[in-house]
């Protein structure tokens, strides 16, 4: 009987049985903690899974031969390796799709944070977020089906599959990315700053171009190198709309072959297990990796390095 | 040219040669341009959506119909449906919700709750960051070398169970990052509330601050989950089938997605082809306008209690 009560009837002291509670806790814990260390977990198993196979890929075409060969062939008898057809390709469409987000992207941003009423922001937010989340195979579609062939009224040389609007579209897919990114980082500039320089006289732009620009430069820059990362990994605009015909040049008009162009090329069609081009995929996923973690890695350290802080 | 003024101080030979110009028409000018391309810019991003939105509805409402929402895929563009990849979307869907919510709110718990600022937490943390930037498709090629070679005993190969768990991975930091959001909205009181009655920490979590917090949990899972179905890449890597006439029957089926079938039609030849990929872009874009709603309307009714 009294093992049951919470306190000690003779003594009177009060004694709590928590034992059970501290041991569903600690259960609870490890396994809150083993599900944390997925995340671990899965970071190694794509920098293994890619080493693993790039490696095999490297003992059968030699490094030198992946970094210098111009053409990429191989599917074809005669193989070649020419990773940079493929990352010359992803560079022009990125460059492309970045000329387009810069500036709508940190035009809207700018909108946004200072010439929007906050009515017409609360409308404006949400649509910017829908074309944020639309699929990127609707994208695909968009950018084949309608904007190449309003493309070519203007363009009689351009072809059906090419850089161009692949390039454009997959920047319009982008710009929400970099307007919500500078946004916030034009909204954390101090009010006071903007105050002091409405004090001195200066007008509305001369206050976003000269002062609160320069402040929120280092979110600028960060927001636009996560979009341009974003844009190199981005596959389905790139497969369906800029064709899958690997040139090394920097021609938007014509088609080309992006690296993630390639890998789904390869994975849609059989790849079996141990052929050459189940290991160029694995290859070309670790350029693409070693690419985006570079960029990743860049806009980390330039927000730590430049942020300005005025608290 | 403001700039290089401020920055050299003027002499006073400077005051006697130039009366100060404050310019202000050509300035207020300039600022009209300013204000008008920022709001066109704006305009643009606005007028693009429409138009893709009214290209699509153009194109796709002609043929969409019950017949499209209920036949199988077909060589014959008139006779082809959508049927088998809603369904294989539909499994998807459950499978990773199944999956990514236990997994993504433990975690997150464990590092809002439980965990100290110690080196695990902080490689933790390091990692999700990571893994939000890392390209879907490098998840596709993890999904293949890992559950459809090595665990193919267990997935069956180029499966539902395969696709599904490599679409987990890939939200599972959207997840994990909305849930501290929505535990760290829980006000501080609350938990302390519950310490001083003598609750332990999980009790506490258990009983006031995860069902404080579930709405907002709820509203990140949905968005997460909008976010994968739209995924294409991953799910071709990892081998979700083309044509395929059947629904999945179990967890090692062969299966196909709604963004694979569009896919497949949209690189056709064929215009006729087109015009149903426009039609399976309706059905899918209205799934997700549908499962945005229902986090738009959590959101909102988490707001008005919060």
């Amino acid at each position: 009987m009294t093992a049951d009560a919470p306190f000690d009837i003779a003594s009177g002291e009060w004694r709590p049985k928590r034992g059970r509670a501290k041991l569903v806790q600690l259960i609870v814990k490890i396994i809150c903690g083993a599900f944390a260390g997925i995340s671990i977990v899965t970071t190694i198993g794509i920098v293994l899974t890619l080493i693993f196979e790039a490696i095999a890929f490297l003992q059968e075409v030699p490094l030198s031969q992946f970094l210098t060969d111009t053409k990429w062939t191989p599917l074809f008898a005669s193989k070649q390796f020419g990773i940079f057809v493929l990352v010359s390709a992803t560079i022009m469409i990125s460059v492309i799709s970045i000329l387009v987000a810069l500036p709508l992207g940190l035009l809207s941003a700018i909108c946004l944070s200072e010439y929007a009423t906050p009515k017409v922001r609360r409308i404006l937010k949400p649509i910017l977020e829908i074309l944020a989340g639309v699929p990127t195979v609707v994208y695909g579609y968009f950018a084949l089906l309608t904007v190449t062939p309003f493309l070519k009224t203007f363009l009689p040389g351009l072809q059906g599959f090419n850089a161009l609007s692949a390039g454009l579209v997959l920047g319009v897919m982008i710009t929400p990315m970099v307007a919500s990114l500078s946004e916030d980082a034009l909204y954390s500039v101090p009010r006071s700053l903007k105050d002091g320089a409405y004090a001195l006289g200066a007008t509305k732009r001369e206050t976003v171009t000269s002062v609160i620009l320069p402040a929120a430069l280092s979110g600028i820059v960060s927001s636009l190198i996560l979009a341009v990362s974003r844009a190199i990994g981005e596959t389905m605009i790139v497969t369906l709309a800029a064709g899958a015909n690997p040139t090394l040049g920097f021609n938007p008009f014509v088609p080309v072959m992006t690296m993630t162009a390639y890998i789904v090329q390869v994975t849609a069609g059989d790849a079996p297990h141990g052929t050459i081009a189940y290991k160029t995929i694995f290859a070309v996923g670790m350029t693409l990796f070693l690419l985006t973690l570079a960029l990743n890695v860049f806009s980390f350290w330039f927000v730590r390095r430049f942020r300005e802080k005025y608290d | 040219m403001m700039d290089s003024r401020i920055s050299s101080r003027p002499t006073p030979s400077d005051f006697k040669k130039s009366e100060f110009k404050s310019n202000l028409s050509t300035r207020y000018a300039l600022d009209r341009a300013f204000e008008i391309a920022a709001w066109a810019a704006t305009g643009i991003a606005v007028a693009i959506l429409a138009w893709l939105l009214l290209t699509i509805l153009i194109d796709g409402l002609s043929t969409l119909n019950w017949n499209f929402v209920t036949s199988y895929p077909s060589r014959k563009p008139e006779r082809a449906g959508v049927v088998a990849a809603l369904v294989g979307t539909a499994w998807l869907m459950t499978l990773v919700a199944a999956f990514t919510f236990p997994v993504g709110v433990g975690a997150a718990i464990y590092l809002e709750e439980f965990s100290s600022d110690n080196w695990f937490t902080r490689l933790v943390e390091i990692n999700i960051g990571n893994l939000a930037g890392v390209p879907s498709i490098i998840y596709g090629l993890l999904g293949l070398a890992v559950f459809v070679r090595v665990f193919e005993p267990i997935t069956g190969g180029r499966s539902v169970l395969s696709g599904s768990l490599t679409l987990s991975l890939l939200i599972l930091p959207v997840i994990i990052v909305a849930t501290r959001e929505a535990l760290r909205a829980v006000p501080n009181s609350l938990r302390l509330a519950g310490y001083a009655l003598g609750a332990t920490r999980w009790q506490v979590v258990w009983s006031h601050v995860l069902p404080q917090a579930m709405p907002g949990i709820l509203t990140g899972v949905i968005l997460a989950l909008s976010r994968a179905i739209g995924e294409t890449a991953p799910l071709i890597a990892v081998g979700a089938a083309v044509f395929i006439s059947f629904t999945p029957e179990g967890l090692q089926s062969q299966f196909t997605a709604m963004p694979i079938q569009i896919y497949n039609w949209v690189s056709r030849p064929q215009e006729e082809f087109h015009h149903i990929a426009a039609s399976g872009i309706i059905v899918l874009m209205s799934m997700l306008l549908f499962m945005n709603a229902i986090a738009i309307y959590l959101r909102n009714r988490f707001q008005k209690e919060g």
